[in-house]
């Protein structure tokens, strides 16, 4: 007990929340939201770019807008907050200080340099590469210096968070194994520094290259090696958000693991398998071979789709069989339609898992078949699937679990509660239809990051069918609608925490939590009755199956090559 | 709790519950069936990316498909030559910035090997409304072997972002019926 440090309890949860790591999470998870903020600006602009009846931005504007869309948001907004949701992990699940909040402060300045500098070289209007900044395209300097910066902040977050589980340990704050949510944030973790590192072996090189130093790049070699950092960086949030489900279904609903062991496991598949998955963008590159394609775009026989279904049933069946304990028992769905649908932390967070699961999982195994991709690369039902991934998924995860943290963490009661209430729904729904519709477009043989599908002025002009119109226009409303959720959520949130009101903070423990011991032990004398959720698992399962062999019917559909 | 430590401090000797062991084994056997779906795929469909490509210059690149337009040209449009290959012979697309050069008039239930390279920067090959989607490296001579099975005129889009032209970037390409051989 060398270091002795105020801490609170919080009189909800009765979790005990260090000061270092609340300023941190603070700090992390407010400028996050500014970045999504930014990100999200952006965003809007490109959907009603691609709307053809309205197509706002002029071409050059448009590409650095799309630019930094995909950056302030994939990038920024995302791993800012994830490392908010590593501090909150560490320190307050497991009632730590945290490990060197004065390197975690360096870690947090880093990156918040590193994305003013790449922001600024987006807006100067020289760096319109893309997030993925495929060489020979080429980019000011300070575009990569920036990204690299960042990455080594975010790299110094994950060395703080594996700090703390230390401090944890030897200290002795917890007992026997860390909770699940932890192991899962850990999961991520180790996978972010793998991903940081691949970033680091690519993007170091492309900077060197930009101020002369290296004279040629290989743009096979770059996509291989970009993507095992681009790939990667996508099962981090998925770690994430995944953990943020769990979360949430333990704090609303008092939900506990079916069975620790599974879920575990489930985790771990995903440290074993997800980072083969950079072959999903290289299936139609030439010189590689199709067995490395095959074998590394399935994750070794879909070893880690197998941990994301797992994850499928694991989540709403801790939910049930939570909810059945407490009497909600009547028939297969009475423990679901008595679920907090008010509380904007559950229900923005079971709509990320119903959305992440059927529009993202789905579509993300299909697309990776090493043959389907023919008719689907580089197509906008790309963006389509991962809006379903990583906003649907993790951005609304996030935000659902903000609604937990503002309470927790910042100390005020949430202001505007029917806005809050209705977030998830209005977010939720024009998320889930610029998915559908880009995946719409994408089938039409719309392609992405394109400013004009009408190809005006082009000398061989291609007219697209008159349906990929209407679907871009339907993505721009339904961008619109996302646009209207996300602003509400950022009104709400920076609101309650500029003018919430207080909660008292107060460092008496709590009597033992009334929640957790409605759920009594789980194990062997207790099988756990899930009939609900089986049902959902079943009607998952058999979309999935159709819509897989659908895409099939469509591949031998197009001309045969081999 | 999931947030609390397990309270069994052996979880890893629970017995898995029974529904969800019956989960884990059909998403186990339905990833078994997608990993050999592809490989049957491989043996049995008639949609597969050939594995041939070769390291080549632009320079040689675009010789051998200059060869191939000063050969086989039959008219001029738009300023591009459309170029009538012979049945069987190799035929050669140019992807450059920003164009797909020559236009390509190829006949139908005819076989071709398809050559693609870039003399510049990344393009994405995107045949529509057939919707056949690669990507295109400069350095790297794909070759793939394509049976067009639909006549018309067929629009070549970029797909991949390179640059301010990209959207400009179209190509065309020509299947026509049989002339009999
Ligand atoms: C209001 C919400 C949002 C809207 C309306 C929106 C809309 C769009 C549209 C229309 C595209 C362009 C597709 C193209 O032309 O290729 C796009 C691209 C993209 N979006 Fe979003 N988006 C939103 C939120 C987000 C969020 C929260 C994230 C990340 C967490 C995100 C990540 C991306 C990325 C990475 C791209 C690809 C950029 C590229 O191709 O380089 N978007 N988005
Ligand atoms: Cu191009
Ligand atoms: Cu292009």
């Amino acid at each position: 007990m060398a270091i002795k440090e105020q801490y609170r309890i919080c009189q909800t949860t009765g979790l005990r929340v260090y000061k270092s790591a609340e300023n941190l999470i603070k700090a992390n998870a407010v400028v996050a939201v500014v970045f999504l903020l930014v990100g999200g600006i952006f965003g809007i602009m490109v959907a009603l770019t691609r709307w053809k009846a309205v197509h706002l931005l002029p071409a050059d504007w448009f590409y650095l807008a799309l630019t930094a869309h995909g950056i302030n948001l994939l990038v920024v907004w995302i791993i800012f907050f994830e490392i908010a949701v590593l501090y909150f992990a560490s320190s307050v699940l497991l009632g730590c200080r945290l490990a060197t909040p004065k390197i975690a402060w360096a870690g947090f300045a880093l990156m918040l340099i590193g994305a003013l500098i790449t922001n600024v070289a987006v807006l100067q209007g020289n760096s319109s590469v893309m997030f993925t900044s495929y060489v020979p395209l080429k980019a000011d300097p300070s575009f990569y210096a920036g990204v690299i910066l960042f990455a080594v902040g975010a790299l110094v977050g994950c060395f703080v968070f594996f700090g703390t589980l230390v401090i944890a340990k030897q200290e002795k704050t917890y007992e026997g194994s860390v909770p699940l949510v932890t192991f899962g944030a850990t999961v991520a973790a180790i996978i972010a520094v793998f991903t940081i590192a691949s970033g680091a072996i690519i993007l170091i090189p492309t900077f060197l290259w930009s101020i002369g130093y290296v004279n040629h790049l290989d743009t096979l070699m770059y996509r291989t090696v970009w993507w095992a950092f681009g790939h990667s960086s996508q099962q981090i949030n998925v770690a994430a958000h995944i953990s943020i489900w769990y979360l949430i279904s333990a704090v609303t609903l008092g939900a506990k693991p079916l069975s620790e062991k599974v879920s575990r496991g489930a985790f771990l598949l995903y440290i074993l398998f997800l980072q083969l998955a950079s072959a999903h963008h290289l299936l139609v590159d030439p010189g590689i071979s199709s067995e490395w394609k095959i074998f590394n775009t399935s994750y070794a026989i879909y070893l880690a789709v197998l941990g994301s279904m797992i994850h499928g049933l694991t989540v709403p069946g801790s939910m049930e069989a939570a909810q059945r304990k407490k009497g909600y028992t009547n028939g297969l769905f009475e423990w679901l339609r008595k679920c907090p649908w008010g509380n904007p932390a559950f229900s923005g967070m079971f709509i990320s898992l119903i959305l992440f699961g059927f529009l993202g999982g789905i579509s993300g195994v299909v697309m990776g078949v090493e043959q389907i991709n023919l008719i689907i690369h580089n197509t906008i039902y790309v963006p389509g699937h991962f809006h379903a991934t990583v906003v649907a998924g993790t951005t609304l995860a996030f935000m659902a679990v903000t609604y937990l943290l503002v309470p927790l963490i910042f100390q005020r009661e949430l202001i505007l509660p029917w806005f809050a209430k209705i977030q998830p729904y209005v977010f939720g729904l024009g998320v889930a239809g610029i998915s559908v519709f880009m995946m719409g477009a994408g089938t039409l043989g719309v392609p992405r990051r394109h400013w004009d599908i009408s190809q005006a002025d082009a000398v061989l002009p291609y007219d697209f069918p008159g349906a990929a119109n209407l679907m871009m226009g339907l993505n721009g409303m339904s961008a619109v609608l996302a646009g209207l959720g996300g602003a509400i959520f950022i009104v709400v949130v920076v609101g309650s925490i500029l003018f919430g009101k207080k909660i008292a903070s107060s460092n008496e423990p709590v009597a033992a939590e009334e929640e957790a011991t409605v759920v009594s032990e789980y194990g062997s004398e207790e099988h756990p009755n899930i009939p609900g959720t089986l049902i959902l698992v079943a009607v998952f399962f058999t979309s999935f199956v159709l819509y897989y062999f659908v895409n099939w019917k469509y591949l031998a559909e197009v001309w045969p090559l081999r | 709790m999931s947030v609390s430590p397990p309270k069994n401090k052996i979880w890893w000797n629970e017995p898995v519950p029974k529904s969800e062991l019956m989960w884990v084994i059909i998403a186990f056997v339905w990833g078994l069936i997608m990993f050999f779906m592809m490989v049957y795929w491989h043996a049995y469909g008639e949609q597969n990316l050939s594995n041939e490509a070769y390291r080549i210059t632009a320079e040689d690149f675009s010789a051998k498909t200059q060869t191939m337009v000063d050969k086989y040209t039959v008219r001029e449009e738009s300023g591009y030559p459309v170029v009538h290959p012979p049945v069987g012979e190799d035929v050669y697309l140019i992807a450059r910035l920003w164009q797909w050069w020559p236009i390509l008039e190829l006949e139908k239930g005819k076989s071709y090997r398809l050559h693609l390279s870039s003399l510049d920067w990344m393009h994405g090959f995107s045949l529509q409304p057939v919707n056949i989607n690669l990507q295109i490296h400069p350095d790297y001579e794909m070759v793939i072997t394509i049976t067009p099975t639909t006549s018309g005129e067929f629009g070549i889009v970029c797909n991949e972002y390179c640059g301010i032209g990209h959207h400009q970037m179209l190509g065309r390409m020509y299947v026509v019926d049989n002339e009999g051989t």
